[in-house]
């Protein structure tokens, strides 16, 4: 990274289009019934968008391996947090309320 | 395009950029400052990430009142909104991109433009918010009980609607919601002040493509808020959407 390269700005527009694309997408999808997937479906495509932004728009494509790192120990954190938190609840409490319909 | 090293007191632009005396180079000034902001970003991440641990567990917990608390909202909004971010997110990359280029008039205008579309999400958030005060979905004694539309017929469905717990736990999704979006707009509103402050000094003609991290750094933390909304977006918006 001896050098910044200038993005041309065709990038960032297509970058700008697909961010609006999911956005639609997002919106169109839960519009139908598709029980639990409608969660995947949803946080596939925001996490779809938030790699684009961190890609493109946040330039982690053209940094340092130790700011990639950086940046993807934080993500790995909370992933961490939010897997070892359902775990816990998912194993060890009993249900509070009936679902409905379950 | 000019790619001229950016070595300490290298002619570059219109001017001597040298680094500020701790540093070698002004490159390693840069990634200095781009790992400082990351680390930033590292507690943010933490930040939020426990207000995302606390909705994902009670969302876990109360799936049917989440989803037809989460219906009352208003998705045209919302996702408008989610356009707006996007498209300010779009002139912040524009800005830092017009600096590295050199065209400094640029960098105000898309500065001015980025800080103006930053605006228009809060004064929408705000006609959001307006909105739930007037339907009293407010967290508290005021809250006002609402008829859920339930999924199905099922008996325990029935009676869990009729349950005062399931008002309880509709006002557990509009606690997270209110917190959440106020924390997301506070970010937003730090933000705005930060760029009008970028805007002033790119107006003095401060940054160029010799010197620039002040908007790259900015630029991260924007783009970061707008990650946070890519996120809040579906989440709290989107759950009772195919209940309607």
């Amino acid at each position: 990274m001896a050098e910044h390269h200038v993005t041309p700005i065709r990038t960032y527009v297509y970058v700008f289009l697909a961010l609006l694309v999911g956005t639609g997408l997002t919106v169109l999808a839960a519009e139908f019934d598709f029980g639990l997937f409608n969660n995947f479906i949803a946080m596939a495509i925001a996490i779809t968008k938030a790699l684009l932004v961190l890609y493109f728009f946040m330039e982690l494509r053209q940094s340092t391996r130790m700011t990639a790192l950086t940046a993807a120990a934080g993500f790995f954190w909370l992933v961490l947090m939010i897997g070892l938190f359902l775990m816990d609840y998912g194993t060890r409490m009993a249900v509070v309320l009936p679902v409905p319909g379950k | 395009m000019n790619s001229t090293p950016l070595v300490a007191g290298h002619a570059h632009g219109d001017g001597h950029r040298h680094p500020a005396h701790q540093f070698e180079t002004m490159e390693q000034q840069k990634e200095t400052s781009t790992l400082g902001m990351w680390l930033f970003l590292v507690t943010e991440i933490m930040f939020f990430g426990g207000l995302f641990t606390a909705y994902v567990i009670y969302r876990n917990m109360y799936p049917a009142a989440f989803a037809a608390a989460s219906s009352t909202l208003n998705v045209p909004l919302g996702a408008a909104n989610t356009a707006v971010l996007i498209c300010s997110s779009l002139t912040m990359a524009l800005a830092i991109r017009s600096a590295q280029v050199n065209q400094r008039k640029k960098i105000v205008l898309f500065l001015l433009l980025t800080m103006v579309l930053g605006t228009a999400f809060l004064v929408v958030k705000g006609f959001e918010y307006h909105d739930k005060f007037v339907e009293s979905h407010i967290p508290g004694d005021k809250f006002k009980p609402f008829n859920f539309v339930l999924e199905n017929e099922h008996e325990a469905s029935v009676a869990y609607a009729a349950d005062p717990l399931y008002q309880r736990h509709a006002e557990i999704f509009f606690s997270l919601y209110f917190i959440m979006t106020a924390i997301h707009a506070t970010h937003m509103i730090i933000g705005i002040a930060i760029l009008a402050v970028l805007a002033f000094y790119s107006r003095r003609g401060k940054f160029d493509s010799g010197y620039y991290n002040p908007l790259e750094m900015t630029g991260l933390y924007w783009h970061f808020v707008d990650i946070v909304w890519i996120f809040l977006f579906p989440l709290l918006y989107l759950l009772g959407a195919h209940t309607k």
